[in-house]
């Protein structure tokens, strides 16, 4: 007996929506078993990890701003990923808009007004554009993979930041410490909701989302861009321009992480550091793939995301369990939805090898 | 007589037990709640190096108090927007005393000092105080004196290896000090630096270990975290010195010695303060003579008269006739920077951005 994989004749679209709450599901069980073999009580660990997190205004706040830049970014990421065109160093673009829109706050440091903070959106937008550009320029005039140069750059972004807060960008009376001044009031994100964190980048990140929909489906762009991924010869006889698609999705995902990027420097953190995102690009990837790279259901995912963070901290705080939980977590997340979406498309059989029997 | 146990003894011992055990909950809930003191790490616990360091502090603690204390720590939070949320969270589940535990948590411990003005902060490397907020470091520099003195007294090619992390005044002085101590006994020696730009990455750091070594270096010095370069320097022959904790066990052949960490002393004094409702703000750097740092037992490869003239230096700093920065000093240029004979001031100390004569980097 052996077993056999075959493609399925039909894919239910239904089951295809279900996968990411199968996938949420097995993730639960598994977690289950897996606290109870770290010696917890599985029903209060888990209680922490999924509902704790969301019993104070300040976690359910935190939330928010844990999961607006992961929303935004993966927004852009589904675009391209729709269409085949696989940027995966949106860190380094988010990483270039928090230097440029940091460096406009710290330009207008002495200045009041509201202007400012428009201009640094423009800023962050304009540098992760920039940024994006380059990948974008060496696929549609050399044909260079834009995994390998987008992925590539995120690391030379880092190393620029670097070069700025040691440097030029430095606070002139930090005793040579690594980070810029703090930003003025002007320069700093109204907050949305009193006494917490949460600013308007969150708000942003949801209208990004809903525009990102209608991009999708209601427009000719959204047209081609799917098209573009699902049937690249239909799209090619049908004369869209591959090189304006892929220029458009490299621009926008690079627009939208700058943007990330500064709304970080200008909310949460306030100043230009070294380190500016735990790694938002690339989990962005992963809430991209998880929201079925639908704009609506990257709201979800991005949620979804963010209360793994925070589970994760809590679990370490009120169980003492130990920070690889959280990285278990998403792992166990991620391969079941890969898992189910397999099985989705793909059905396993028991086959009779023909030698046997008789 | 050994009396078998039958059901109903088992049942009346196993309910006599309970009680016992209920009462004590009882008893323990009625006496004074513990001090709930929380800890922020940015490496893992299992770093070997810095976090561990930190770690082996609070158990310290945790030994010392027992049940009056009560400890919680979060590992590997990065610098940044993370870092807030984390230190205010342990603030909330009503940690009384924060220890904040790396260089770049200075902002988000501040902003959260200010949210809860009846809990104490202790941010460690940092400057900024607050009237909750007190900070601490040690004075790593005096244990680098004594490493550059073993560094350039065994080096064969002049090259010594440095693999760096951050470039902040910290690790400046750092480089600077064993620099400066390796050319008193080697005038031609060469410190050759590498920049990882991260406290703790095993990868990165085994790779600038590699590429030093291939460079010609034989002894790899280290401001990261974790044991990876020293084992490289086990691997390939040559020489090294563990960082933040005793490193021997991934190194018995290559370590010299370890600039070994030791919080546990000052992390007791502030619980105690915190206890008896005595603690302030404060500003402390200490150093060898405090026992804020010490040096791990030399390895083999350290001859007899070698660690005779490295305890010289040791006890020399430790009774203040000797000061690692005392001048002549110049820099890279050749310029003097520090007088003969003067000391370099702790003000200067803390902004250094300039290299000595002698480094490479």
């Amino acid at each position: 007996m052996a077993l056999k994989i075959e493609a399925r004749r039909q894919i239910s679209t239904r089951m295809l929506y279900m996968t990411p709450f199968i996938a949420v599901a097995a993730t639960v069980v598994a977690g289950f078993f897996l606290f109870m073999m770290l010696g917890a009580d599985p029903f209060e660990a888990l209680y922490v990890f999924f509902i704790s997190p969301l019993e104070t205004k300040y976690g359910l706040s935190e939330l928010g701003v844990k999961a607006a830049p992961l929303i935004m970014i993966a927004i852009g990421l589904a675009l391209g990923y729709r269409a085949n065109i696989w940027n995966i160093g949106a860190e380094g673009q988010l990483t270039l808009g928090a230097v440029c829109g940091g460096a406009v706050a710290l330009a207008f440091w002495e200045e009041q007004g509201l202007y400012i903070l428009p201009l640094m959106a423009l800023a962050g937008m304009a540098g992760g554009a920039a940024y994006a550009a380059i990948p974008a320029f060496l696929k549609t005039k050399f044909n260079v993979n834009e995994i390998l140069t987008s992925l590539m750059l995120t690391y030379v972004a880092t190393l620029f930041l670097a070069v700025l807060v040691f440097g030029p960008l430095k606070d002139p009376m930090g005793f040579n410490f690594p980070q810029s001044r703090m930003f003025s009031d002007s320069a700093t994100l109204p907050i949305i909701w009193e006494e917490t964190r949460l600013h308007i980048g969150f708000v942003v990140a949801l209208l990004a989302a809903v525009a990102g929909w209608v991009l999708l489906t209601r427009s000719i762009i959204g047209f081609q861009i799917r098209t573009l991924g699902s049937a690249p010869a239909a799209a090619r006889y049908a004369g869209f321009d591959r090189t304006r698609l892929t220029w458009f999705c490299l621009m926008l995902t690079g627009a939208l992480a700058g943007l990330a990027g500064t709304f970080e420097v200008a909310g949460p953190i306030g100043q230009l550091v070294p380190n500016i995102s735990p790694g938002y690009g690339f989990t962005a990837i992963i809430v991209a793939f998880l929201g079925r790279l639908h704009p609506l259901g990257i709201i979800a995912s991005g949620l979804l995301m963010a209360l793994s963070y925070m589970g994760g901290e809590n679990a370490q705080i009120n169980l003492s369990l130990p920070q690889a939980v959280t990285g278990v977590f998403q792992g166990m997340l991620l391969f079941f939805l890969l898992a189910s979406d397999f099985l989705v498309r793909y059905r396993v059989r028991r086959v009779k090898p023909l030698a046997e029997g008789v | 007589m050994i009396r078998p146990i039958d059901r109903r003894t088992f049942i009346v011992g196993g309910a006599a037990a309970g009680l016992t055990l209920a009462s004590g909950a009882l008893h323990r809930a009625s006496a004074a709640d513990p001090l709930k003191i929380g800890f922020i790490y940015v490496g893992p616990v299992g770093d070997f190096g810095w976090t561990h360091g930190h770690d082996l502090g609070r158990k310290a603690v945790e030994a010392k108090f027992g049940d009056l204390v009560k400890t919680t720590y979060v590992e590997n939070v990065a610098e940044g927007p993370d870092a807030e949320r984390v230190i205010r969270k342990l603030a909330t589940d009503g940690n009384k005393l924060i220890f904040t535990t790396s260089f770049g948590y200075m902002e988000p411990t501040l902003k959260v000092a200010k949210a809860f003005p009846k809990v104490f902060f202790e941010h460690a490397t940092g400057f900024k105080t607050a009237p909750n907020v007190a900070v601490y470091n040690s004075r790593f520099y005096e244990g680098r004196a004594v490493v550059g003195h073993l560094a350039g007294s065994l080096t064969k090619t002049g090259k010594i290896g440095y693999i760096a992390s951050v470039p902040i005044p910290e690790v400046v002085m750092g480089i600077n000090a064993t620099a400066i101590w390796a050319r008193k006994v080697r005038p031609d020696a060469e410190v050759k630096v590498v920049w990882i730009n991260s406290w703790y990455d095993p990868g990165k750091e085994g790779d600038a270990a590699k590429a030093l070594i291939d460079q010609g270096v034989d002894i790899i010095t280290q401001h990261t975290d974790s044991p990876a370069p020293l084992q490289i320097a086990e691997q390939r022959g040559v020489l090294g010195v563990g960082q933040a904790s005793d490193m021997k066990s991934f190194a018995p052949k290559a370590q010299l010695t370890a600039i070994v960490d030791e919080w546990g002393p000052y992390y007791i004094e502030r619980a105690q303060a915190a206890l008896d409702g005595t603690w302030k703000t404060s500003d402390t750097w200490h150093g060898l003579k405090e026992g804020f740092l010490s040096l791990a037992p030399y390895g083999d490869a350290v001859p007899a008269e070698l660690r005779a003239s490295a305890d010289a230096i040791k006890a020399g700093i430790i009774d203040g006739s000797i000061h690692p920065f005392t001048g002549p000093i110049k820099d890279q240029k050749g310029e003097v920077k520090v007088a003969d004979g003067a000391k370099l001031a702790d003000g200067d100390l803390l902004g250094m951005n300039w290299y000595v004569e002698g480094v490479s980097a």
